[in-house]
C-alpha cells in the first residue's frame, strides 16, 4: 500500500516542477513577444513612408516605367522562402509553416517540383531541418537569421533572393510565414516576393509638383530593392512574433494541463492513503478483538 | 521645418531644425526651411543634421532617400553610423 502512495507522490511532485517550467517559459515568451511586437512597430513608419515615396513616384510619372524586379516571365524555375523558428515548443506553428509550404508545391509548382526546378531558402532551424531531411533543394546560407536578428542580415538574404531573379535563377519567388495578428492568432500566408506586383496609380490623388532627383527612373530602380528588402525584414519580423505567441499560447495550454493532472492525482493520492489507513485500523480492531475473544 | 529619420529597426531622429545637408549620388546638397518638394536618392556619404546655429548632428549614411513634402523632411536610411 505505502509503495503505492510513494509512486503517486513521486508523480505529483514530476508533474508539480514540470509546471513550473512551463509557466517560466510563458512568462518568457510574453517578454519576448513584447519585444517582437515593438519591433514591429518601430519598422512601421519607415515602411509605409516608403511605400508612399513609391505611389508618389509612379503616380506622377505618365509612362509604365521598365523595372527589372517586376519582370514577369514563365515560372520555370521558383524559390521558396518557408520561415519558421529555430526552437520547438510552440504548438503547432512550425509544422503549419511547412505544411503550407508543401501545399504550395504541390497546388501550383507540381511539375518544376517533377523536374527539380523547385528551390527552398528557408529561414530558420526548425524549417531548414525539414527541408534538408526530406530532400529538397536547399540553400543554406540564411536560414540562421534568428540567432541574430537584425535588418543586416535579414537584408542578405532579400539581396540573395534579387540577384538571383535578376540573373534567371529562379522565375518567381515566394515568401510563405505567418503574419502576426495577436498573440493567439496568426494568419498564414504564401506571399509573392518576385516579380513585384505592378504599383497601382493612386486615383484622385493630390498631384504635388516634386523636384525628382536625379530622375524618376533611376529613383524607382533604387526604391524597389529597399521595398523588398523591408518586405522580407517585415515578414521575418511577423514570424518572430507569432512564434513567441504561439509559444506563449502553447505553454498557457500545457500549465492548464498540469493544472487539470495535479487535481485527478491529488484525488488518487487522498484515496490511496484513507485506504492505508482503513486497512490500518482494521487491524489493529481485529487484533485487540483476537486478543480479548 | 520638421526633419524625421527612420530605419527599419528604429527612428533615429525626430524634431524641429534648421536644416539638413545630405549626400545626394549627384552631389551633396542642403534642404531648408521651406524647400519646395522634392524626392531624392542618397549616396554613400555624411549627413549633417542642423538643429540649430550651435547643434549639429552627423551620420555616416550608405544610401537612402530624403521627401520633403509641406515642410516635413523624411530621410530613410537603411543603416546609419552617429558621427561625434
Amino acid at each position: 500500500m505505502s509503495g503505492q502512495l510513494k509512486e503517486v507522490r513521486n508523480r505529483i511532485k514530476s508533474v508539480t516542477s514540470t509546471q513550473q517550467i512551463t509557466k517560466a517559459m510563458k512568462m518568457v515568451s510574453a517578454a519576448k513577444l513584447r519585444r517582437a511586437q515593438d519591433a514591429i512597430i518601430q519598422m512601421r513608419p519607415y515602411a509605409v513612408k516608403l511605400q508612399e515615396m513609391l505611389s508618389n513616384i509612379v503616380s506622377s510619372s505618365s509612362s509604365d516605367t521598365d523595372i527589372k524586379l517586376a519582370d514577369e516571365r514563365e515560372a520555370e524555375k521558383v524559390l521558396l522562402i518557408p520561415i519558421t523558428s529555430d526552437r520547438g515548443l510552440c504548438g503547432a506553428y512550425n509544422i503549419n509553416v511547412i505544411k503550407l509550404t508543401r501545399q504550395v508545391i504541390k497546388d501550383k509548382y507540381a511539375s518544376q517540383q517533377a523536374k527539380g526546378n523547385v528551390s527552398i531558402l528557408p529561414i530558420g532551424k526548425k524549417g531548414f531541418e525539414y527541408f534538408q531531411r526530406y530532400g529538397f533543394k536547399v540553400i543554406d546560407q540564411y536560414w540562421s537569421i534568428f540567432s541574430d536578428l537584425s535588418f543586416d542580415n535579414v537584408r542578405n538574404a532579400a539581396v540573395y533572393a534579387q540577384k538571383a531573379f535578376i540573373n534567371k535563377e529562379f522565375d518567381s519567388v515566394e515568401i510563405v510565414y505567418s503574419q502576426f495578428r495577436n498573440a493567439g492568432t496568426q494568419v498564414f500566408v504564401s506571399e509573392p516576393y518576385l516579380p513585384i506586383p505592378k504599383v497601382e496609380k493612386k486615383a484622385g490623388s493630390k498631384n504635388i509638383d516634386f523636384i525628382f532627383e536625379p530622375s524618376k527612373t533611376i529613383l524607382i530602380d533604387e526604391l524597389m530593392p529597399k521595398i523588398l528588402n523591408t518586405q522580407l525584414f517585415k515578414a521575418v519580423l511577423d514570424s518572430n512574433a507569432s512564434a513567441e505567441g504561439a509559444r506563449m499560447t502553447a505553454m498557457d495550454k500545457a500549465t492548464e494541463n498540469a493544472n487539470e493532472m495535479l487535481r485527478s492525482l491529488k484525488i488518487s493520492y487522498n484515496r490511496a492513503r484513507q485506504a492505508a489507513i482503513t486497512t490500518e485500523l482494521t487491524e489493529i480492531v481485529s487484533g485487540a478483538a483476537a486478543l480479548q475473544g | 521645418m520638421q526633419l524625421d529619420i527612420l530605419t527599419p529597426e528604429h527612428k533615429i531622429y525626430s524634431g524641429n531644425v534648421y536644416g539638413v545637408q545630405l549626400p545626394g549620388i549627384e552631389g551633396s546638397f542642403e534642404i531648408l526651411d521651406r524647400h519646395a518638394p522634392i524626392i531624392a536618392s542618397l549616396g554613400k556619404g555624411r549627413m549633417k543634421v542642423i538643429i540649430d546655429k550651435n547643434n549639429t548632428e552627423v551620420y555616416e549614411i550608405s544610401g537612402g532617400f530624403v521627401e520633403m513634402v509641406n515642410n516635413k523632411a523624411s530621410v530613410l536610411i537603411e543603416d546609419a553610423v552617429a558621427v561625434n
